[in-house]
């Protein structure tokens, strides 16, 4: 019962952290009906900027996430200014295929400056720290990012549902014509959804390197399992997409331990078709 | 026998009813004008036919065959095609190639194929466009090329959906012309239209659709006299306007 | 533009233009460029593999315009049946290779008769989700040789087990048959009804539907038709490199590059593929020859910039840009008349 109690919570955290990298990938989908390939190379340059800023001057990544935030929004919005804005109208994918060569591109780079090694950081404020909670073990890298998830995913639904800004980035989502005719500049309002999608990213990228080795190919990974989170929860939900996240990382933790490691990936990738093939707009889509 | 039947035709979008309980028949060699107000339900019933959307309930029979629940390719494979209201051109092929496609239902030789495309681009007046992108035409001859698509696949049952709104008069009488030119040629036709004068003078029979409802059924001079049509439809001003020229049909 | 050739008077200059083409590839292999050096050799039988596999995802994706970030799992097939017909069974590879393309085709009608349903980014999604499953489930498949792969022993060089060491004439005569068979199966399909069913489910589903085109069927054998292909390509590629292992074969950056080699020359058009793979691979292999000193991964960071270019600015690829320059060449000499 314990080692399934640890199993349980040990995913629950993980797809906390899915649901905190994917809560950017939503935003923007929902908004812009745009998929982000380079979404998970976001958060390893994020990472990459957390790691060197620990490195070199010894900042701890519970600060660097804010630089990371405030990194990634400049370059989700610069993306958006270079690349996005010229695909918007043209056909679905091109969006997307663009976006998958500003991944090789920035992957790459990465590889050249920084060298394909795995990077770790050490003496982090949180790193290797665990408290142990009627039996169960936490880690307290992974617990901390999995509040960070919970406040900022709350922030981002008060911020659509609330506020005035909120109120035009659904009309921008909804019909952007009407939107325009109702005085709302959409272009802006684009260009802020993805700088705040990068900045959500950004975030998870720069408290990750407490727990997490840096290395060129480590977005990947999260970007496939951003996708599967949105898809799965349905078009720009997020509620949807932090249910799927938690689903996700319980059916990895699962499959992982009671089956064999090597079987995560298949299951999670499994479960994604099993539902959209039954829903296919997701849980929480139409 | 009617060469289609429509058999107590109901189609429900949830708790909507867009058609409730249609029956009518087209009888071959015909023209049958479907019409009625914005919402009536016409491009649903048409959408049904079609075999596009699959009827809440009832039956329809094609050639006396029963074609209910077959899927749209299967409909235009039996013989029945239509054209959409919003005219679908397939953008990035020419003319030519748009027609051809209709064209190889009929056989995959592909000379075979072009022979028939290239009496259907004469026969809708689209000559010297053939090698156009069907994407840049303008609105006229993007009717038009719906028309000769589906003409391409030697229908015996043509339906056109509003193949005339939006049209200049002279674009609108050069449609009736051809339409005239098919009924000739033995194809019958099911034509739902927006404006009137073009239906009354060509139609045989016309059928009336109120909120998914048939309220009426006849020749065109007895649709204008029905007295439900008149208060449902097409208004005193049109009525008066008949009765002063003595009826559409010498209008043309 | 392109398309329209093939409908007006000019099929007979197209035909000629192609057999020239042809007839030039077979003679490369006696020139001295190409016998002086094993490198130029290896990017020419490169560039004519990759230029077939582009084109074999072209008939799905540029065609029939139904995006796959699949087709590596295809690929793989290919390349496992030829190398489990070798390596476990020790017998030669033909009879692997057509295996493996059957048993492809078979897979993708399979996987995406249910796919099909799904639209636009959650299909896209699906295709990612499925390379990913294939990968991890070859990882541990211990019958074909889980995550160390198949090597291929010493055999007897020749066409017999479709293996050379010393030479690679043969190979380069192996690769541009492929070339030919799938680049002329695409020929065939873009002057027959299939072809232009293929491009008429693309620009609009229910229009095909409406003129009697089983929509469903088409793309279902536009799938089977080019997962096949594919896989033959794939049997080829573990031919030339004597091993298989699934990250080689498959995985979403080989998925990628069925993919964007095609948008790089031009979705959808007969000539793009070559040309994409002809830009990309000299590009790439030459990098890596020549740059390999600045660190690596230089030929993905242009490959990357390319794309993002093309697909903003011209997302029609090379054939986009070559048909602009045709036009305008044209104008010119008709101006100056």
């Amino acid at each position: 019962m314990a080692t399934f109690l640890q199993v349980a919570f040990d995913g629950l955290l993980n797809g906390l952290l899915y649901a905190l990298v994917a809560a950017g990938l939503s935003l923007i989908w929902g908004v812009m009906d745009v998929i982000n390939f380079a979404h998970g190379e976001f958060l390893m340059v994020a990472m990459y900027l957390s790691y060197w800023l620990g490195f070199i001057w010894k900042v701890d990544p519970l600060v660097s996430s804010v630089a990371g935030g405030a990194f990634v929004f400049i370059l989700g919005a610069l993306t958006y200014r270079l690349v996005i804005s010229r695909t918007i109208g043209k056909s679905a994918m091109s969006a997307l295929l663009a976006t998958f060569g500003l991944s090789m591109l920035l992957k790459n780079v990465c590889l050249n400056r920084f060298s394909p090694n795995f990077r770790i950081l050490q003496h982090t404020l949180l790193g290797g720290k665990t408290f142990n909670l009627a039996g169960i073990i936490i880690p307290l890298p992974q617990l901390v990012i999995g509040l960070v998830a919970l406040a900022l995913l709350y922030l981002i639904y008060l911020l659509v549902k609330k506020t005035r800004l909120g109120w035009a980035i659904q009309a921008t989502a909804m019909d952007k014509e009407a939107a325009e005719l109702m005085g709302i500049n959409t272009e802006r309002i684009y260009l802020l959804v993805f700088g705040l999608g990068g900045a959500c990213v950004g975030i998870a990228g720069g408290l990750l390197p407490s727990y997490l080795a840096v290395h060129p190919e480590v977005g990947g990974l999260f970007s496939l399992i951003a996708f599967v989170c949105v898809a799965m929860g349905g078009f720009g939900s997020i509620p949807g997409a932090l249910l799927a996240s938690l689903l996700i990382g319980l059916v990895e933790a699962f499959a992982g331990f009671y089956i064999a490691p090597v079987f995560k990936y298949v299951a999670v990738f499994g479960l994604y078709l099993v539902v959209v093939m039954v829903r296919p707009r997701g849980l929480f889509g139409w | 026998m009617a060469l289609l039947e429509v058999r107590n035709l109901t189609m429900k979008f949830g708790s909507l009813v867009a058609c409730n309980d249609v029956s009518f028949d087209v009888e071959k060699g015909s023209v049958v004008g479907l019409i009625g107000p914005n919402g009536a339900g016409k491009t649903t019933l048409f959408n049904c036919v079609s075999g596009f959307y699959k009827p809440t309930s009832g039956r329809m029979f094609f050639d006396g065959r029963e074609v209910t629940n077959l899927p749209a390719h299967e409909v235009a494979r039996r013989g029945a095609v239509r054209t959409f209201q919003v005219v679908r051109p397939l953008k990035e092929m020419t003319v030519m190639d748009n027609i051809l496609v209709g064209a190889f239902l009929r056989g995959a030789d592909a000379d075979t194929a072009r022979e028939v495309a290239e009496e259907c681009l004469c026969l809708c007046r689209l000559e010297g466009m053939a090698d156009n992108l069907a994407g840049g035409l303008p609105t006229g001859y993007k009717k038009r090329l719906e028309m000769a698509r589906a003409l391409a696949t030697k229908p015996s049952l043509l339906m056109l959906d509003e193949a005339m709104a939006g049209l200049t008069t002279t674009e609108i009488r050069d449609s009736i012309e051809i339409i005239r030119g098919l009924k000739k040629g033995g194809i019958t036709l099911l034509v739902v239209e927006h404006i009137m004068e073009a239906v009354m003078s060509i139609a045989d029979k016309v059928v009336v659709l109120d909120s998914g409802v048939k309220i009426a059924e006849g020749t065109p001079q007895q649709i204008v006299e029905d007295e439900k049509v008149i208060t449902a439809y097409l208004g005193a001003k049109f009525t008066e306007r008949m009765k002063r020229t003595g009826g559409v049909t010498r209008n043309d | 533009m392109v398309t329209a050739m093939t409908l007006t008077g000019k099929r007979t200059k197209r035909d000629l233009f192609w057999l020239g083409l042809l007839a030039l590839f077979a003679v490369i292999p006696l020139t001295p460029w190409f016998t002086r050096s094993t490198f130029a050799q290896h990017v020419m039988i490169q560039v004519l593999l990759y230029a077939s596999m582009a084109q074999a995802w072209n008939i799905l994706g540029g065609y029939c315009g139904q995006v796959s970030f699949g087709h590596s799992v295809f690929f793989g097939i290919g390349a496992y049946g030829t190398a489990m017909a070798v390596v476990k069974f020790g017998l030669i590879p033909w009879p692997g290779i057509l295996a493996g393309a059957v048993i492809a085709a078979v897979v993708a009608v399979a996987i995406s008769y249910p796919c099909f349903k799904l639209k636009g980014h959650y299909f896209a999604i699906a295709t990612f989700a499925i390379v990913e499953i294939f990968n991890r489930l070859f990882m541990v498949w211990y019958w074909v040789g889980g995550a160390l792969g198949l090597d291929y022993g010493f055999t007897q060089p020749g066409w017999k087990n479709f293996v050379w060491y010393q030479t690679k004439d043969c190979c380069f005569y192996g690769v541009l048959l492929l070339f030919i068979l799938v680049f002329g199966i695409v020929r065939w399909i873009e002057k027959h009804r299939f072809g232009f069913y293929l491009r008429a489910v693309r620009e609009g589903q229910d229009t095909a539907e409406s003129l009697g085109v089983d929509s469903t069927r088409v793309k279902l054998s536009a799938m089977a038709l080019s997962a096949f292909l594919a896989a033959l390509c794939g049997a080829f590629f573990a031919q030339y490199n004597y091993r298989v292992d699934p990250p080689m074969v498959m995985s979403l950056d080989m998925s990628m590059k069925f993919v964007l080699i095609t948008i790089l020359g031009g979705l959808g058009t007969f000539y793009g593929p070559l040309l994409g793979a002809a830009l990309l691979i000299p590009l790439q292999e030459y990098t890596r020859a020549y740059l390999g000193g600045i660190g690596g991964g230089v030929d993905l960071i242009i490959f990357g910039l390319l794309i993002i270019i093309v697909v903003v600015y011209q997302p029609k690829g090379i054939m986009g840009i070559l048909d602009r320059v045709y036009v305008r060449f044209k104008r010119s000499r008709e101006g100056g008349k």
